[in-house]
This record gives structure tokens, C-alpha cells and sequence, in this order.
């Protein structure tokens, strides 16, 4: 008896010391822009991923206890041939099975296509929100995936606002750039897909004094609605003031750019009516990943919760496919993402593993409301608006 | 209906007649629907715009005309006039003072052109004068106002910021668009800004005291003799320095009107006074330089046909022509093509008439 129990002990000890060398650490790299034009949110970004991975290793659920190791890479943000060098040394050397990045949307595209495509690695990016990276093709080879909504969303979005409020002629004007040009043309072709009419999308500069000229091109066109997509302290308030002053428009739909306290200052209740949307979520997830942040970072830094997400979603990819590898758990990405399945906010995630581990299934939530769409990137939550009496009010969140 | 009730429906074509002159009714308001879209969307603004650049081409006129070089500094010049009225107005404002419907600004520009002579009389003792002496070829003397140009654009933004300022008080609108369409009960409003208006009337005014000065004062004619022929008035006892400080201070006074009543009617940003460099250069030129009278229809020319060409016509169209629903804007360019018009015409005039409309001096 007493052998039989030594016996047993030694077999438990070698089995676990058999499963601690086949998992025993799991490597996800962190590849986001240590320095350059966005490093003063990269520190936020990485902690909160690291955030996530920490915690998992702690809960030692994940794979039968394995404990995952971030590995941070400097992105840069603008040299692609430096982030596909560092996230080529990332997979051969280091043996990351994943990686949370890249942040711009530029080297994100680089590392997909040069490094994480041809290495079969699975990619999630926190920031990355060019509609170029929408693979609607599978082009990426169901690998790449991103918390953050592309840019064409808001034009998704923007139609179905309009739709909703029975609007459907609207003239268009954008501020003459790649934000206000991309999401001009992804809200026509959204917008007409829905049977609405753009009576004309023509671009206004920003910096000039006078946009009388622009506004009677718009007036003739004629709409039901001027839809703004410019900047509020630029040429869009320029562009509302001469529609007011011709009479061309009273009421106005007004994307992210024009959203802030400068509109009701600069206009006040005379744009009452005008209607408008911006990212923003009334989802409890936010509150509680400052919470778990406990001040060691600033939890509300733009793309830190969704980095925090972001590797959320690989560890419980992993977990739901029982697998490290990317070819075998990039296909449970959606699925840990998405309903069904128990709800799972920050701080959740051993609660996570352990529903997965047992056969279960959760909709993560975290800390940016998750919900993966299309070609796997975040549906993106906005907050409806309207201005009236003179103030911007909250119509809804969507 | 009150044309259709004159006509008594007893009579026997009685409805047929009613329905004649319903329809009458209908295509008069129709062109008169056209007409007002026209004039809110073309016609006011460019008459707005084009007496703020009328004004300011005619600074660049008289400087090319009796100082004989083209002046680029005088966008900034029109900032630098606008920034010490807008001072002025602010400080006024503070004290409690108002012209209300009138903007404050009128009330403080007096003070803003004198501080604006005074600015670029230094300027002229500091740097033109130099080279003024020196019988500079006119080209170096564009390469200086260049550089004056740079400093001054660096002064105005150092001392109000590179920020939009507000300075307007006063009442917005003479009448505004929905007033006006309920007042007329047509479908198109027009509306009148006060700014506008105000614009309108003080370039006449300011024109016409120009003009009056020019032609009878002795001060004037000895201005215009110099421009003539600068040999012939030195020999005739014209004293040379005067002459070039009456066109400073007039020139000040011109650029001081023409910024403030831009900033007035749009805004104000010192860069956009550098932006007004093109379109007021190309209504000196095309009206020819050198000549008042040309430079006031060059500013219309200039301002008109960059409102006209890139208008949309849709509206008006349809309304003129009921049967036909164009499908596009009928818009012939695109209105980021707008400063492409002035350069369009610039080089239209210049290739066919080096002298300009109203034969002012060849390039």
C-alpha cells in the first residue's frame, strides 16, 4: 500500500513534471510602438496586455498551468522594415506563438504580410484602424484580428443612425485628408448600400476664412441633412457657419471629429436637432480594468484596454482550443469573442479559463465591450448624440 | 391666388383662365425661386468678396503704381491692420463701449490705421528707404517686401496668436434666410448678412474718398504726377518723400479697411490674410496694375468668377428649366479648384492683354 502510494506520488510528480516541460511557458509577443509618434501610449498598451498575461499565469489554469511570458518589441510605428525585423526575431528566436500588435496601422500591415503570414502566427492588433486591414477575402489567412474598429465602421454606424432617424438624402462634405476622405467614402458606400442617397461628397480645406463658395456647391445639391466629417476647431465649424448664414442647412450629422464642447460653444442652439456619433461605451468592462490596473498605469490611456483584450482573447483562444499553436486556435478567436457564453469582464479571466477548461462557452466582454465582426476585427461601440437646447445629450450607445 | 381672384371665374373661359394664369403665376415664381438661389449663393458672397479684394488690390496698386514695385507684403499688412483694430475693438468692448447694431470695430479702426501707418512708415524708413535710394532694381524690391512680408507675418502672430479670432458684435443679419422665406413665402431664403452689407458700403465709401483725394486735393494730383513720370514732378518742386508718405499712410488706411472688413464678414487668422495674396494680385493685374479703377473691377472679375465657375447649378437649373432634372450638379469645377480660377485668369490676361482690362502698366 505504502509502495503503491509512492508509486502513485512519483507518477503524479512525473506526469505534472511531463506537462510543466510541454507547457510549462508560452511565449506572446507585444510588438507596439516603444518609440516614435505614438509612444506616449505604448507604455499603457503594453502593461495592460502584460495586465492580462500576468493574470492568467497567476490563475494557472490556462493548458494545465502553464505560465505565459510577454516579450515587447519596439514597433516604432512608422519604420515597417524595423517592426518586420523585430517581429521576424520574435517567432524564430524568441518562439512567441502569438503576438498583441502591431499599434499603426502601417508596420501592422508590414508584420502581417512579411512575417506573421509566411510563420502562420496569429496577430491582434489594440490600434490598428485602417480599413485596408479588413481582410474581407481571407487574405490573411484567418490570422490577423484587432480589437479596435476599423475606420470604415463609423460609416456602418453613421448610416444606421441616419436610417433609423428616416433620413435618407444627405449631402456630404469631408475634410480633405485620409481620416476625412476614408470615412466620406466607406459612409456613401455604406449609405447607399442601404438605399439612401448622397446628393454630393465633395472635400472642404481646412484653414480658409470663408466657405461660401463650398457651401453653395452643397446648398444646390440639396439633402435632407449636411453631413459634416471634418474638424471642429478646423474647417468644419467654418462650413456649419456659412450653412447656417445661407440659409443652406439648419440641421447637420456630425461624426467623431466634430463631436466636442467647441461645437456647443461655438454654436450653442443653433444647430438644435443636429445629430451625431462618436466612439465611446457605456459598458461596465472600463471601469472595472482601471480597477484592476490599480493605478499601476493609466488605465484610461487610449488602446490600453484593448491590448489588455487583445491578449485576453489569444490566452483564451488557446485555452478553448487546448492548443498554443496559432494554426490550431486562430479559428476560436470568434468564438471566445462573441456570444453565446458566460459574460467575462477584466479581472474574469481565471473564471474565463476555467468555464473553457471545462468545456463551456464565454462571450468576452473585457474591457472595450468586445464584439469581433466581419473579418474578425471589433464592431466598435459609439455613443449616439443630439444636440439640443443648445447642449450635446446622449441618445443611445450602439 | 390674388391674380387668380382678380380674374372672375364667372366668365365663360372662367376656370380654363384661372388655370392659365395659375400656371403664369407658378413659372414666374420659379424664376424668381432661381433668382434668389442665385444671389444667396452668388451674387452676395461675391460681392462681399470681391469689395474686400477691389480694396485690397487697390493697396497693391498704388504701391506698384507710385512706389513702382509689387508689393507682397501687403497680405500680412492687411493682417497687421485687422490685429490692431481687433485690439482696439477688444479694448473697447472691455470698456463697456458699443455701436450696436453697428460692429465695435468701426469704432476702433481709426486707431488701427493710424497704428498701421505708423508700422509701415517704419518699415519704409527702415528698410525701403534704403534701397528706394539706391535706385534698386524693382524685382530686389519685391524680394524686400518679401522679407518684410516674413517679419511682419511673424509680428501678427506673435502678438494675437496664429488662432481664429472673433471680434464681430453687433447684429448678424439684416435678414436671414427663413425670415426671408416667410416674409416672401418663396421656397428659397435669402439671407443678408450685416457684415456683408457693411462690407459693400464702406468700400464705396472708402473708394470714393480715395478717388476725390487722388483727383482734386493737391496732394493727390502731385501723388498722381509722380506716378506719371517720377523726372518731370522732381523738377516741378514735388517733394519725393512727401509723396511716399501719403502713399504709405493711404495704403495703410486701404489695407487696414479691406482686413478688418474680411475678418469681419469671415474671420480672422493671419494666415488667411497670406492666402488673400493670390486672389488680390491677380485683381490688380487683370484690372492693370497701376490703375485704380482697374483694380475695384478686378476684384469683381476675380471674385465673381471664382464663386460663378465653381458653383453648382442644380438648383437654379431646375427651377428655370422644369423639364430637364439634371442628374449631376451641373457644377463645371469642383470648388477645390477655386484658387486654380484666379490663376486660371491670371494667365489668360497676361498672355492676351500684358496691360490688363483697363491698360494699367506692363509687367
Amino acid at each position: 500500500m505504502k509502495k503503491m502510494l509512492a508509486a502513485s506520488v512519483a507518477s503524479a510528480f512525473l506526469a505534472s513534471t511531463a506537462l510543466a516541460s510541454g507547457h510549462s511557458e508560452i511565449k506572446i509577443g507585444i510588438i507596439v510602438g516603444l518609440t516614435g509618434p505614438i509612444e506616449s501610449l505604448t507604455p499603457q498598451m503594453a502593461a495592460g496586455a502584460e495586465l492580462a498575461m500576468k493574470e492568467v499565469s497567476d490563475s494557472g489554469l490556462l493548458l494545465g498551468g502553464s505560465t505565459v511570458t510577454p516579450v515587447r518589441g519596439d514597433s516604432t510605428c512608422i519604420d515597417s522594415g524595423a517592426a518586420t525585423s523585430v517581429a521576424e526575431q520574435q517567432i524564430t528566436s524568441e518562439g512567441v506563438k502569438a503576438i498583441v500588435g502591431g499599434d499603426c496601422s502601417g508596420v501592422t500591415g508590414a508584420i502581417l504580410e512579411n512575417v506573421a503570414l509566411p510563420n502562420g502566427i496569429v496577430m491582434v492588433s489594440p490600434s490598428a484602424t485602417s480599413p485596408g486591414l479588413s481582410h474581407q477575402n481571407n487574405e490573411d489567412n484567418g490570422l490577423f484580428f484587432r480589437t479596435a474598429p476599423s475606420d470604415a465602421r463609423q460609416g456602418v454606424v453613421m448610416t444606421e443612425v441616419l436610417m433609423e432617424l428616416g433620413i435618407n438624402e444627405v449631402a456630404v462634405t469631408y475634410t480633405n485628408n485620409d481620416y476625412g476622405k476614408g470615412l466620406a467614402d466607406s459612409f456613401q458606400a455604406a449609405f447607399e448600400a442601404a438605399g439612401g442617397t448622397v446628393t454630393i461628397n465633395a472635400a472642404h480645406e481646412d484653414g480658409k476664412g470663408d466657405y461660401s463658395a463650398e457651401v453653395g456647391a452643397l446648398a444646390s445639391a440639396g439633402g435632407q441633412r449636411l453631413v459634416v466629417a471634418g474638424y471642429v476647431d478646423q474647417g468644419g465649424s467654418g462650413i456649419i457657419r456659412a450653412a447656417l448664414d445661407s440659409g443652406a442647412f439648419d440641421t447637420f450629422h456630425l461624426p467623431d471629429g466634430m463631436i466636442s464642447d467647441s461645437l456647443t460653444d461655438n454654436f450653442g442652439s443653433e444647430i438644435d436637432g443636429s445629430t451625431g456619433q462618436h466612439p465611446g461605451t457605456d459598458s461596465a468592462g472600463a471601469a472595472k480594468y482601471v480597477e484592476l490596473a490599480a493605478g499601476a498605469f493609466d488605465a484610461t490611456s487610449p488602446f490600453s484596454g484593448e491590448s489588455y483584450d487583445a491578449a485576453a482573447l489569444i490566452m483564451l483562444a488557446m485555452q478553448a482550443a487546448g492548443s498554443a499553436e496559432s494554426a490550431d486556435f486562430k479559428d476560436r478567436i470568434m468564438d471566445v469573442a462573441n456570444a453565446p457564453g458566460e459574460e467575462i469582464f477584466p479581472g474574469e479571466l481565471a473564471k474565463a479559463l476555467q468555464i473553457l477548461a471545462d468545456g463551456g462557452d464565454v462571450d468576452y466582454v473585457g474591457a472595450s465591450a468586445v464584439e469581433l465582426i466581419g473579418p474578425g476585427e471589433s464592431a466598435g461601440n459609439y455613443r449616439q448624440v443630439e444636440v439640443k437646447g443648445g447642449s450635446i445629450e446622449t441618445v443611445k450607445y450602439r | 391666388m390674388s391674380v387668380a381672384d382678380r380674374t372672375p371665374p364667372w366668365t365663360s373661359s372662367g376656370t380654363c383662365r384661372i388655370g392659365f394664369r395659375l400656371s403664369r403665376l407658378e413659372d414666374g415664381l420659379d424664376f424668381l425661386n432661381a433668382f434668389v438661389a442665385f444671389a444667396n449663393f452668388v451674387m452676395l458672397p461675391a460681392v462681399a468678396y470681391g469689395s474686400q479684394l477691389a480694396l485690397g488690390a487697390l493697396g497693391v496698386t498704388m504701391i506698384y503704381g507710385i512706389l513702382r514695385f509689387s508689393n507682397f507684403a501687403h497680405g500680412d499688412t492687411m493682417a497687421f491692420g485687422a490685429m490692431a483694430t481687433i485690439l482696439g475693438t477688444w479694448w473697447l468692448q472691455a470698456m463697456g463701449v458699443s455701436l450696436d447694431p453697428f460692429p465695435t470695430a468701426l469704432l476702433a479702426l481709426p486707431a488701427g490705421i493710424a497704428a498701421t501707418a505708423v508700422f509701415v512708415l517704419i518699415t519704409d524708413r527702415l528698410v525701403y528707404r534704403f534701397y528706394r535710394e539706391q535706385k534698386s532694381a524693382p524685382v530686389i524690391l519685391v524680394i524686400v517686401s518679401m522679407g518684410v512680408m516674413f517679419v511682419t507675418n511673424g509680428l501678427v502672430r506673435f502678438v494675437i496668436g496664429v488662432d481664429e479670432q472673433r471680434f464681430a458684435d453687433g447684429a448678424r443679419f439684416i435678414i436671414t434666410a427663413r425670415e426671408f422665406k416667410e416674409l416672401t413665402g418663396l421656397k428659397e431664403g435669402l439671407a443678408i448678412k450685416s457684415t456683408a452689407m457693411l462690407t459693400v458700403v464702406v468700400a464705396i465709401i472708402v473708394v470714393a474718398i480715395l478717388f476725390w483725394f487722388l483727383n482734386r486735393t493737391r496732394t493727390g494730383k502731385s501723388m498722381r504726377a509722380f506716378s506719371d513720370n517720377e523726372d518731370l514732378a522732381l523738377l516741378s518742386g514735388i517733394n519725393p518723400e512727401r509723396v511716399v508718405m501719403f502713399t504709405w499712410i493711404m495704403v495703410a488706411a486701404l489695407a487696414t479697411v479691406a482686413g478688418v472688413l474680411y475678418g469681419l464678414d469671415k474671420s480672422f487668422k493671419p494666415f488667411n490674410y497670406f492666402q488673400l495674396l493670390l486672389p488680390i494680385f491677380a485683381s490688380a493685374i487683370v484690372g492693370g496694375l497701376g490703375n485704380p479703377i482697374g483694380a475695384i473691377a478686378g476684384g469683381f472679375v476675380i471674385a465673381f468668377s471664382e464663386v460663378t465657375i465653381t458653383y453648382a447649378f442644380k438648383k437654379v437649373a431646375g427651377y428655370l428649366i422644369p423639364a430637364w432634372e439634371p442628374q449631376g450638379l451641373v457644377q463645371l469645377l469642383s470648388t477645390d479648384y477655386k484658387f486654380a480660377v484666379s490663376f486660371g485668369i491670371l494667365i489668360v490676361v497676361l498672355l492676351f492683354r500684358p496691360t490688363g482690362l483697363f491698360r494699367g502698366k506692363a509687367l
